[in-house]
């Protein structure tokens, strides 16, 4: 495939459904959402501009490769059981801490949000690494 | 309307059996994949059919009894990735015999060591 | 106990870890941790003596009665001083022994953990643990007699010796098995608590036959008795050690253990004693006609064991304590005279009995021990082997109702015994020096350490055998037969009725001896006779029965595993109709009543929509549009999801089916299209098969909508997701925090389906 409209919106549109993923990942905890959809949003987001191009030119272009996706979201999720380990508690209870902001506002993170982020990088390398395993013999 | 997604269900339980018993890998492919949705769908309709409730409290709170199930829902999800996952490795199972043997002929893969 | 069975572990690992050097001590080592143990046992004596018994328990599944459990009694006492203190002599003569051969690290490392099996049998105090060490045992046997594996002879003895045992070994279990039912438990205290209600029970008999073929096999009852001369392969310190001393005595150690459970019924008494005659009469006989100084001593091997046998399944106190006696006995002069053919083979290069003659001249010492043991062996006085004798003829005129023929057999038996003794001396020691391929010797101080103890053992215990009496036999048969007995061991009993048996016996087998000798012809015309009369070889029977069970497996495996992979599928999804409507039709509840609508009608058209596109995959020939179809389907089921309030999941699914697609897609342009490859018939036939399963289905869901789910679970997340785990989205929460360890696992799955993709189409000139 070599299609410039398609090159030229695929640039843009991972851009945007990145985002998206992102987006629905944050959001995940109370509305629909979620590493693994985000993940797999992103990782959609990326086969598709691979598709635009090719799928080798990517995984060049990306330098980092899917294996490193997959690395770092379960090393996330790894992170997300060491508070619960400090604080003595079962293994992957759920600790959270409330950060204050301005303007009367609070943040609250948890371990579960982190461990959220480790599913999502895990998604998104297990579906490069599909794809790309999958399309890389059709490049010449 | 449980009647309706009950036939459905078995219909697409008929197709994926018949699908995996063809001699196609590609069609056996196939057949799992339908096998995993009618299996998702099984266990989703069991959990009864609420419409329009989703599973969200709010902080106000909520009466929990009439809404959807939250727990099929969640084991249907991990059931589709997981599926996700047997399907493409499947393929990539699929892919690397025909590239040895040059086949889609099931009844071609009789011997264990070849 | 337990202790000790880690050391043992741990030397018999330690074999491999010696540095080079070191190597040639190897036995002394080991021989010293065999003695060790032996003092530890010795010193534990006086405790057994005053009936306080030893009773270790380690709780493992104490819900399944699966616990470690070890007891010192005076049975366990008696054999485990068998055990390492013959072992401590036999590893001291292997060291000896072996050093002209290669492979030793192995063959002392499968004698050391044998010793451990050997102790942990003995000392097992629960017997599905006793199950476990009786098989280790078997096992080790079976890489000991195959030593000398470039050898056909020794693979095939290993093998058929390891079919046997392992045959006894899993009818043991099976009897310990139905045993333990009855009682519920197989601790061996509880089993000793109710012999009532394991004899008065429906199990008892099969139990009882199934514990006895275990006990028969490994302690080479008749007809199993046949594997024992073959197990004559392995090496002197091996057929010494496991084949004389031990192992095959760990049934007769069965029988004593379960004597006070099992014992005193008629079926007992009656099998028992019958097979023991037969063995002891079958051993006997054929020891008579070898001439393989090591198979002589097999066949008398089998007498022995035969004698033991009978004397348990006899049962009085008398014969228990001949038992007890002749056990001692028995390892002490059989373990020496193994040890002694060994060491004859080595110095000579030979085991036939009529390529030796007058090695007295070269090898005194070994005379004298040879000479004391056999004497031991023939019963005559004053040597411990007469007492057993004296003990054994009384014990057999006491047995029930068959006296009179146990004890004709018995004399006869011991007559050929007698006869055997003598004619081994007088053809290996006496007579003419027959040129051999060596000039014998008797260098090897270890060769002759081991043997001689145990032949002055024979004679000093001979000579004063109250304090072996006092000290061991008495708590021993005080552990078989639960009563407390005063025992008056001593070597001369007067002029009675046994005695003058015991004279008829020797004097017989004198004359025998001389018929033997004198006669060349008579002995070829004897064999010969044995040969038609007894035609019947069993390890060829056995051999037969083996060669005919692996065709009918391999003929079920033609039938079963025939390769072809939708044929495996068919039978799969046949089976589980059949049974789901079984299961269907047997526990029909009464239905809710599900009004059948169509409302509303935008998911009844959707509904049409999957079934019209998933029978149209079923069916079409291209390959993109059936792709597309499928994906209709699975965009279809993610509407459905999204109607009924589940968000995630219909997001979820939609991505999915995405990814599937764009996938199918990329490898589809590499593949071949769909050939027509059933014929219509055979497509008729998987449709009906999928119909039928598809039916169930069908009924099932209905099914599982029906029941009634009360929702505690779900409820609970209803009620926490927010107030604990301050997230809105339940679903989320569910899969993020209160069942994250789920999605830990399916992130992992999903991990290692990604490295099987990736490692199954790298390409070739990137291969790993």
């Amino acid at each position: 495939m070599n299609s410039i409209i398609l090159q030229i919106a695929a640039r843009y549109l991972k851009w945007i459904l990145i985002v998206f993923a992102v987006l629905a990942l944050l959001r995940g905890h109370n509305h629909p959402g979620g590493g693994f959809i985000g993940g797999l949003m992103a990782g959609l987001a990326i086969v598709y501009r691979s598709f635009a191009y090719n799928a080798f030119q990517i995984k060049e272009e990306l330098k980092d490769r899917p294996e490193r996706y997959i690395a770092l979201g379960l090393s996330v999720i790894l992170l997300s059981f060491v508070p619960s380990l400090i604080k003595n508690a079962t293994l992957m209870t759920g600790l959270w801490f409330t950060i204050p902001l301005p303007f009367n506002e609070e943040l609250k993170l948890g371990t579960p949000f982190l461990f959220d982020i480790g599913v999502f990088f895990t998604v998104i390398g297990v579906t490069l690494m599909f794809v790309f395993s999958l399309t890389q013999k059709s490049q010449p | 309307m449980e009647i309706v997604l009950a036939i459905v269900v078995g219909v697409l339980y008929t197709v994926s059996v018949y699908l995996m018993l063809r001699r196609s890998i590609l069609k056996f492919i196939i057949g799992l994949i339908f096998m995993s949705n009618a299996t998702n769908l099984l266990v989703f309709l069991s959990a009864g059919l609420v419409p329009g409730s989703p599973g969200f409290i709010k902080p106000e709170g909520v009466a929990a009894e009439t809404m959807a199930d939250p727990l099929p829902q969640a084991l249907v999800l991990t059931a589709i990735v997981i599926g996700l996952g047997i399907v493409v490795f499947t393929l990539a199972l699929k892919y690397k015999f025909f590239e040895l043997t040059g086949t889609d002929d099931l009844d071609q893969l009789k011997q264990t060591d070849s | 106990m337990l202790h000790l069975l880690i050391v043992i572990l741990i030397f018999s690992f330690g074999v491999f870890l010696m540095p080079g050097k070191m190597k040639k001590y190897n036995a002394i080592v080991l021989s010293l941790v065999q003695a060790g143990a032996f003092l530890f046992f010795l010193t534990r004596v006086p405790d057994i003596t005053n009936l306080t018994f030893g009773h270790t328990l380690i709780e493992w599944i104490p819900q399944l009665g699966l616990n470690i459990e070890f007891v010192l009694d005076g049975l366990s006492m008696v054999f485990a001083l068998l055990v390492t203190g013959i072992g401590a002599l036999v590893f001291l003569y292997a060291g000896a022994y072996m050093k002209s051969y290669t492979g030793t690290n192995k063959f002392f490392f499968y004698l050391m953990l044998f010793s451990g099996a050997m102790l942990g049998l003995v000392l097992s105090g629960n017997l599905i643990q006793l199950f476990i060490f009786w098989e280790l045992t078997s096992v080790l046997s079976f890489f000991l007699i195959s030593f000398f594996h470039e050898k056909e002879s020794a693979r095939k003895a290993a093998l058929q010796s390891f079919y046997i045992t392992g045959l006894g070994g899993l009818s043991l279990l099976a009897g310990i098995i139905l045993l333990g039912s009855v009682v519920d438990s197989y601790s061996l205290t509880e089993w000793l608590a109710n012999p009532q209600a394991i004899q008065e029970s429906k199990l008892y008999l099969p139990g009882l036959l199934l514990i006895l073929t275990g006990v028969f096999t490994k302690s080479v009852q008749f007809p199993f008795h046949f594997w024992l001369p073959e197990a004559m392969q392995a090496p002197a310190p091996v057929s010494s050690y496991l084949h004389s001393a031990t192992m095959v005595k760990a049934g007769v150690f069965l029988l004593a253990r379960l004597n006070p459970v099992l014992g005193g019924t008629q079926e007992w008494i009656y099998i028992i004693t019958l097979i023991g005659i037969l063995t002891m009469l079958t051993g006997s006989y054929f020891a008579l006609t070898q001439t393989d100084i090591k198979g002589i001593l097999a066949y008398t091997t089998i007498n022995a064991l035969g004698v033991l046998v009978l004397l348990l399944g006899i049962g009085t106190r008398e014969s228990i304590m001949a038992a007890m006696l002749f056990l001692f006995i028995h390892a002490f002069y059989k373990a020496t005279l193994f040890m002694i053919a060994g060491l004859i083979e080595k110095k000579t290069g030979t085991r036939e009995i009529n390529e030796l003659g007058g090695l007295v001249k070269y090898m005194p010492v070994t005379f004298v021990i040879a000479l004391l043991s056999l004497l031991s062996m023939a019963g005559l006085p004053p040597l411990l082997g007469f007492l057993g004798k004296e003990l054994i003829y009384e014990a057999k005129i006491q047995s029930p109702g068959i006296a009179s023929v146990v004890l004709i057999l018995g004399v006869t038996s011991n007559i050929f015994m007698v006869a055997i003794s003598l004619f081994f001396v007088r053809k290996v020691f006496l007579g003419k020096y027959k040129t051999t391929n060596k000039v014998p010797n008797e260098k090897g101080f270890a060769f002759l350490i081991g043997p001689g103890i145990l032949a002055l053992l024979s004679l000093l215990l001979g000579l004063s055998p109250s304090n072996l009496g006092d000290a061991v036999i008495k708590p021993a048969i005080t552990a078989v037969s639960l009563e407390n007995v005063e025992i008056k061991l001593k070597l001369w009993h007067g002029f009675n009725q046994v005695f003058f048996m015991s004279l008829f016996t020797i004097v017989a087998g004198s004359f025998l001896f001389v018929a033997m000798l004198k006669s060349k012809k008579l002995m070829n015309a004897w064999r010969k006779f044995n040969s038609i009369v007894f035609s019947i070889q069993f390890e060829q029977v056995f051999a037969w029965i083996l060669e005919k069970f692996v065709m009918v497996s391999t003929m079920k495996e033609k039938a079963v595993q025939h390769g072809y992979h939708r044929y495996y599928i068919l039978t799969i999804f046949a089976f589980t109709s059949i049974l789901l409507w079984v299961q269907f039709f047997y526990t029909q509840t009464p239905m809710q009543e599900i009004n059948f609508t169509l409302k509303p009608f935008y998911i009844s058209g959707l509904a049409v929509v999957i079934i019209l596109v998933a029978l149209a995959s079923a069916v079409l020939r291209s390959r993109i549009v059936t792709i597309v179809a499928m994906g209709v389907a699975g965009y279809g089921i993610a509407l459905i999801f999204l109607y009924y309030s589940a968000i995630d999941l219909a997001i979820t699914q939609i991505l999915v089916e995405t990814l599937t697609i764009v996938m199918f897609m990329a490898i589809l342009q590499r593949l071949p299209r769909f050939a027509v490859l059933s014929s219509k018939a055979t497509r008729l036939r998987d449709f009906s098969i999928a119909l039928v399963f598809g039916t169930i289905m069908t009924f099932i869901t209905l099914k599982a909508i029906n029941v009634n789910l009360n929702r505690p679970i779900s409820d609970f997340f209803l009620e926490n997701s927010y107030t604990r785990a301050y997230g809105e989205n339940v679903v989320n929460v569910i899969l993020v925090d209160f069942r994250a360890l789920d999605t830990l696992g399916e992130v992992t799955v999903l991990t290692i389906a990604a490295v099987g993709v990736y490692l199954l189409l790298l390409p070739k000139k990137n291969k790993l």
